[in-house]
């Protein structure tokens, strides 16, 4: 990732305000505490001043001049350190009287107040000039014209020194911590972008024809991982839809192809043969038939591949599933009563589920058609009912059924069972169910119809999920033979 | 009776025209949606069969123009789309009927004259009547010489789809799509099972039998008046 683009991207923008906000509220914040904590030195500055002033008013109170002199005098010894009180006592001509300075520092500034001026320190011999703060006020003593002056004040020295020394520890906090916002900016941004990155690369290999690519799982179940998961399964989604489709083109291929060649070569045996108008008009007569035989194929493969897709999920309106099954049903009725079976009904009239009327119409169709289809003599059910949410759809027939290690390939495309091969049909009556019964969010399945019987017949059972009703069906009607119900 | 055809398809428009002349229709042939739709405003038609996918113009927009501009002639849709919702967008469109291709001749012919029918002014009627069979829409009351027949409700709305088109061959798709509203075939030939059924109930007992099979299109309800 090159430092230019990775300046153009969101990820980096979004980093830099926000590191912007945070240095700005930061400075702020450290600013504050400059302010009150210089603040607080100068009060405490000024404070200790106050106390020693008033504490020589006293003295002065108690016994004038004198006294105020002598604890003067006490109070500086000594030469003159950076900690130390200042104190200078003068007559009004500011003539020194007493204190630990040698002379009045500013002769403008004599009226009472704060005054801050320079002062001559001498530290190891050296002289160093220091800044002083100081209290003035004036004394009137008896017998006296004009004001003595007293001064007390104090060397900011230590104060100027730890004021220094914060501002270098805050500005040293401050690159410390703008430094470390651009470093973890700089890291979540790269991070953020590299896992979007994982995302692009997976699709151009998509795009490139590698299907088989997912994007890359972080394992920490954040928002990246929740869209990789869903890119995930659409890519799954697709794939399997893709593969349908080439399995579906794969049988048409395939399976058109025989009768396609049969076709072909009906006509052009009857063209080898004599020209015999009879002839002729029997060869075109079954090479319709086979024509037409084949758009039967070529229509049910196309009834499948559109329910397996499910390009019409979103169309699916709420269905009567009693009646559906009623009306197929009805259709059936006879051709049972012709091979003298009898097909039994039992229709909850409650159960409604969203689906699309003319393909299960047809999936229990086809159900039915096998089920008269193959059994011999006995009964055919068909059954709808709903529990816990789900419709279902059951076909129970007395015939043969279907050995259970067959069960699964039944369903697959153009399957036929090695008795049923003479039978008419083209193995995808069951497909067509399969597909039907996914698209709506369902399944089917088969097992005995009477289990533990020496001819157990066969049970198929299509669920598909129901629509609530308020009203819970009660109980399964009784069945009854179809017409007299 | 004269027909317009609109097909691109050269082969597909010649064997139409010949089978619809052959049939003693009058055919005029359009090869695109902007010719179709000029001669179909600008002539009489009895009925026209527009193929869905045309150059120049769309099938589909050919009839919407062809309704938008008062031409009420009954339109059979010829596509390739046989999906559910293509037969309802053609429908919609303002078709009439709509055929799947590839399909019978037959099928077509028997579409037609269904269309033909259709078009031809009908008051409202409440009995229909092939020889001495009559039926009774409103009171759903069938008789055949002073006879009365018993029929179930789906046996009924059989036979009066094959009354309203009694003289014209209707086809084992028709009769699924109008008499039980399905577009799919069943594998097992179920329509003739209900057709016998009620051959047994109408023809049963009287010499000259109303419901016949043509072979190789569908059924005929026709009675001694409709020719031999």
């Amino acid at each position: 990732m090159t430092p230019v683009r990775l300046l153009r991207t969101n990820a980096f923008r979004i980093a830099a305000l926000y590191l912007a906000l945070f240095a700005a509220s930061m400075l702020a914040l450290l600013a504050f505490i400059y302010v009150s904590t210089a603040d607080y030195i100068e009060r405490q500055t000024e404070e200790t001043v106050d106390q020693e002033i008033s504490a020589l008013r006293e003295e002065f109170q108690r016994g004038e001049l004198p006294l105020l002199r002598h604890a003067i005098a006490q109070r500086s010894v000594g030469p003159l350190r950076s900690d130390q009180t200042l104190y200078l006592l003068t007559d009004p001509n500011l003539v020194p009287i007493e204190g630990n300075l040698s002379k009045w520092p500013n002769a403008q500034s004599v009226r009472p107040g704060w005054i801050s001026f320079p002062l001559d320190v001498e530290v190891k011999g050296v002289t160093e000039v220091h800044q002083a703060r100081a209290a003035v006020i004036d004394l009137s003593v008896a017998g006296r014209l004009g004001h003595y002056h007293l001064l007390v004040g104090r060397d900011l020295k230590d104060a100027n020194l730890f004021r220094s020394s914060m501002v270098q520890t805050l500005a040293w906090a401050s690159v410390l911590t703008l430094a470390l916002g651009v470093v973890g900016g700089l890291f979540l941004t790269r991070n953020m972008l590299r896992r979007v990155d994982a995302v692009n690369r997976t699709s151009e290999r998509i795009m490139r024809g590698d299907f088989s690519q997912r994007v890359p799982l972080s394992g920490s179940r954040d928002e990246f991982d929740q869209l990789a998961t869903n890119l995930n399964a659409m890519l799954d989604q697709i794939e399997r839809l893709m593969s349908g489709m080439r399995q579906v083109t794969d049988n048409i291929a395939h399976d058109l192809r025989t009768p396609l060649s049969r076709l072909r070569a009906r006509l052009e045996l009857a063209l080898l043969e004599k020209p015999d108008a009879a002839r002729y008009g029997e060869a075109l007569r079954q090479s319709i038939a086979e024509a037409d035989t084949l758009l039967v194929t070529f229509n049910a493969l196309l009834s499948i591949a559109e329910a397996e897709a499910g390009t019409r999920r979103e169309m699916l309106g709420a269905i009567d599933l009693e009646e559906t099954a009623r009306s197929v049903a009805e259709l059936y009725e006879p051709v049972a009563d012709e091979k003298g079976l009898a097909l039994i009904a039992a229709l909850d009239p409650r159960v409604r589920v969203r689906g699309d009327r003319h393909l299960l119409s047809q999936a229990i169709a086809n159900l039915l058609d096998n089920a008269l289809k193959y059994t011999p003599e006995g009964s055919v059910t068909l059954t709808v009912r709903a529990a816990e949410g789900w419709a279902y759809v059951e076909v129970t027939d007395t015939g043969p059924g279907v050995p259970a290690e067959q069960r699964e390939a039944v369903f697959d495309r153009f399957y036929r069972l090695e008795g049923s091969r003479s039978t008419p049909g083209n193995g995808l009556g069951l497909s067509l169910v399969r597909a039907v019964a996914r698209m709506h969010g369902g399944s089917v399945r088969m097992e005995d119809g009477r289990p533990g019987t020496a001819r157990p017949g066969l049970k198929v059972t299509l669920a598909i999920p129901a629509i609530e009703t308020a009203e819970r069906p009660a109980q399964v009607p009784h069945p009854a033979p179809l017409g007299t119900s | 009776m004269k027909l317009l055809v609109i097909e691109d398809d050269r082969e597909a428009a010649a064997y139409l025209v010949k089978g619809l002349s052959e049939s003693g229709y009058v055919v005029d042939h359009a090869p695109d949606g902007r010719d179709g739709l000029f001669l179909g405003t600008s002539n009489q038609y009895d009925a026209m069969i527009i193929d869905r996918m045309l150059p120049c113009m769309d099938g589909l927009k050919v009839i919407s123009a062809l309704r938008a501009a008062e031409v009420r002639t009954p339109v059979l849709i010829l596509s390739a789309l046989g999906a559910v919702d293509d037969r309802v967008k053609g429908l919609r469109a303002g078709g009439d009927d709509y055929l799947v291709k590839p399909f019978a001749f037959s099928e077509l012919l028997a579409r037609i004259e269904a269309l033909l029918r259709r078009a031809a002014p009908s008051t409202a009627t409440t009995r229909l009547k092939v020889d001495e069979l009559e039926i009774d829409l409103l009171a759903r009351a069938v008789h055949r010489a002073g006879q009365s027949i018993e029929l179930l409700p789906r046996e009924f709305r059989l036979l009066e789809y094959l009354m309203r088109h009694a003289g014209q061959v209707v086809t084992r798709t028709m009769l699924l799509e109008h008499v039980w509203d399905y577009h799919f075939d069943p594998q097992t030939n179920v329509i003739d099972v209900h057709i016998s059924r009620l051959r047994q109930k109408i023809d049963r007992g009287f010499s000259h039998a109303l419901l016949r099979t043509v072979r190789g299109a569908g059924y005929m309800l026709r009675g001694r008046e409709h020719g031999a």
